[in-house]
């Protein structure tokens, strides 16, 4: 895809932007981004962050990093065409590039939810209680009791970040 | 099941719910892989074939999914995909997907699961009204019941990998469809757009990333999904939405107050050009619906029910209008179906508000 702007050069920069409340997409080569001045910053698309992280650049000057993943054989340069990932081993394999990137685009490093069949490593007691409480806070909202809704709102974190502190224990899988 | 056999009753958000004049519906996805397995773009058509037979196998017995839709894409023509699409039940991105992938859908289209998407599993539950708690406890169940079959692909510090790292962590996207007439009316969803978007969530129009929002209708939907626990997700994501809707109202309320001749006009001319029209586009018809919508939800307009609106903004698609007509149609002869279908049912519906 070219351009939009130059129509010359290779669209790299592919922005989702808010234009007069309306969304659109923007298709841009690296130069005119920055000579538009695009905000990357609000945009979590990849290519962009890549970017940013001089992946792009490297791709131009030297020739393309020889890491692979090991399970699936994908090189750096694939995912930064497709980007995506191989599969689950890439993110391990390509740590070194991908956590600062997931860093920017999460603001954080770490997964503090649920695990796999048990919602956020809660015991079952906990978990329904949550379960009743989701339901309830609805309730509350669909009758407009705020008061009631914030104190089952205070109640659903208060819960949660209770049992997230002692969760970073045995529980879970590898 | 077949897909024809969707085509009888009203979507999953069809129905009334809360907040439910601004908030059409929310909606709760989980994306999930099986470990040490290739993504499905990566995996090449041979293994995402026997991805496919194995989890659609399992996923077809599971009780919640059970008598229901289970199709590969390669299965059904481009009309059916498309229908598919405008239930909200297909990606775009599915669409164009053919061996290997497919779609799980329970009969009253509650709950879905893409196959081979992006992800090897897409889960979703949808539901009317703002009501993000009870749809990611539905999605909750679906996901620990696959959890049982399958093993994920699950890191103790990354939490469920996934094909994109945007959404690696939860892997969940909750998102709400929000009908805001009054704030488009009163050149005020600008600002409330750029708010949104500074504070992480994404904001598009009706059908998704790139499309121009359409029937005054957006969706709005986190972005974040590493660091933060499900449920702080949809709180967060539904504290939000209470606020716009709160402007919302306030508009409607100011454009009645202020504004009330060129709210009446609206509205009386979206219902004067649906009524008597031979010719309506799919963008057309989206538009004014809205302007009939909102002249329901202000008491303007007594004698149309809000679901026949809601219904004609599906119908009215390209992939309904074919489905309803059992043949493909032209785009010239899809304006005509379509602005016939339209006259019919709001004739209908004043003949049954009459006898009210
Ligand atoms: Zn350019
Ligand atoms: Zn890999």
């Amino acid at each position: 895809m070219l351009c939009e702007r130059c129509q010359q050069r290779e669209a790299t920069i592919h922005l989702t932007q808010v234009v007069d409340g309306e969304v659109k997409k923007v298709h841009l080569c690296q130069k005119c981004a920055e000579e538009a001045g695009f905000d990357l910053q609000g945009s979590v698309s990849v290519s962009d962050i890549l970017l940013g992280m001089g992946v792009g650049k490297a791709q131009e000057s030297t020739p393309e990093k020889a890491t692979r993943c090991p399970r699936c054989g994908m090189r750096l340069s694939d995912f930064k065409q497709r980007e995506r990932l191989g599969c689950p081993a890439c993110y391990d394999a390509f740590a070194d590039e991908l956590m600062p990137l997931i860093k920017a685009m999460h603001r954080s490093e770490r997964h503090v939810g649920k695990r796999p069949g048990e919602a956020g490593g809660l015991p079952m007691g906990v978990r329904r209680e949550l379960e009743q409480l989701r339901g309830a806070l609805e309730s509350a909202v669909a009758e407009e009791n705020y008061e009631e809704a914030a104190r089952l709102r205070d109640r659903i974190r208060s819960l949660e970040s209770s049992e997230s502190a002692e969760g970073d224990g045995e529980r879970g899988q590898p | 099941m077949k897909v024809d056999d969707l085509l009888r009753k009203p979507g999953a958000w069809l129905k009334r719910g809360s907040r439910d004049d601004v908030v059409v519906s929310s909606r709760v996805r989980l994306a999930r892989n099986l470990a040490e397995r290739l993504f499905p773009e990566w995996a090449g058509e041979d293994e995402r074939r026997r991805i496919w037979d194995e989890v659609s196998g399992v996923l077809c017995g599971l009780p919640q999914l059970q008598r229901g839709l289970c199709v590969e894409t390669s299965e059904i023509d481009e009309v059916s995909r498309r229908f598919l699409f405008e239930r909200h039940l297909i990606s775009r991105e599915l669409i164009r997907k053919r061996r290997g992938s497919g779609l799980v859908v329970r009969g009253d289209e509650t709950l879905a699961v893409m196959i081979n998407e992006e992800d090897h599993l897409r889960l979703q539950s949808m539901r009317p009204g703002l009501s993000l708690g009870r749809t990611l406890n539905m999605v909750n169940d679906l996901d620990d019941a696959v959890a049982a079959e399958f093993t994920y692909a699950f890191s103790r510090r990354l939490g469920y990998l996934t094909a994109c790292p945007s959404n690696v962590g939860t892997g969940m996207r909750a998102s709400v469809m929000l009908h805001l007439p009054g704030l488009v009316l009163m050149n005020e969803v600008e600002p409330i757009v750029r708010g949104l978007t500074k504070i992480g969530l994404a904001v598009r129009g009706l059908w998704g990333e790139g499309t121009e929002i359409s029937g005054n209708m957006l969706q709005v939907s986190n972005q974040v999904t590493l660091g933060v626990k499900e449920d702080e997700i949809a709180v967060n994501l539904e504290q939000v939405i209470m606020e716009v809707v709160e402007h919302e109202h306030n508009a409607r309320l100011r454009l009645m107050e202020q504004r009330g001749e060129v709210l009446r006009d609206h509205v009386g001319r979206a219902y004067g050009i649906l009524g008597n029209a031979h010719l309506v586009s799919t963008g057309e018809a989206l538009d004014l619906l809205s302007g009939l919508r909102l002249g329901v939800d202000l008491g303007i307009l007594k004698d149309i029910r809000r679901e026949t609106i809601d219904e004609l903004m599906v119908l009215t698609q390209p992939g309904h209008l074919q489905k309803l007509a059992g043949r493909r149609l032209k785009a010239r002869e899809r304006d005509r179906v379509r602005a016939d279908l339209i006259r019919r049912r709001l004739k209908a519906g004043e003949d049954k508000g009459a006898g009210d």
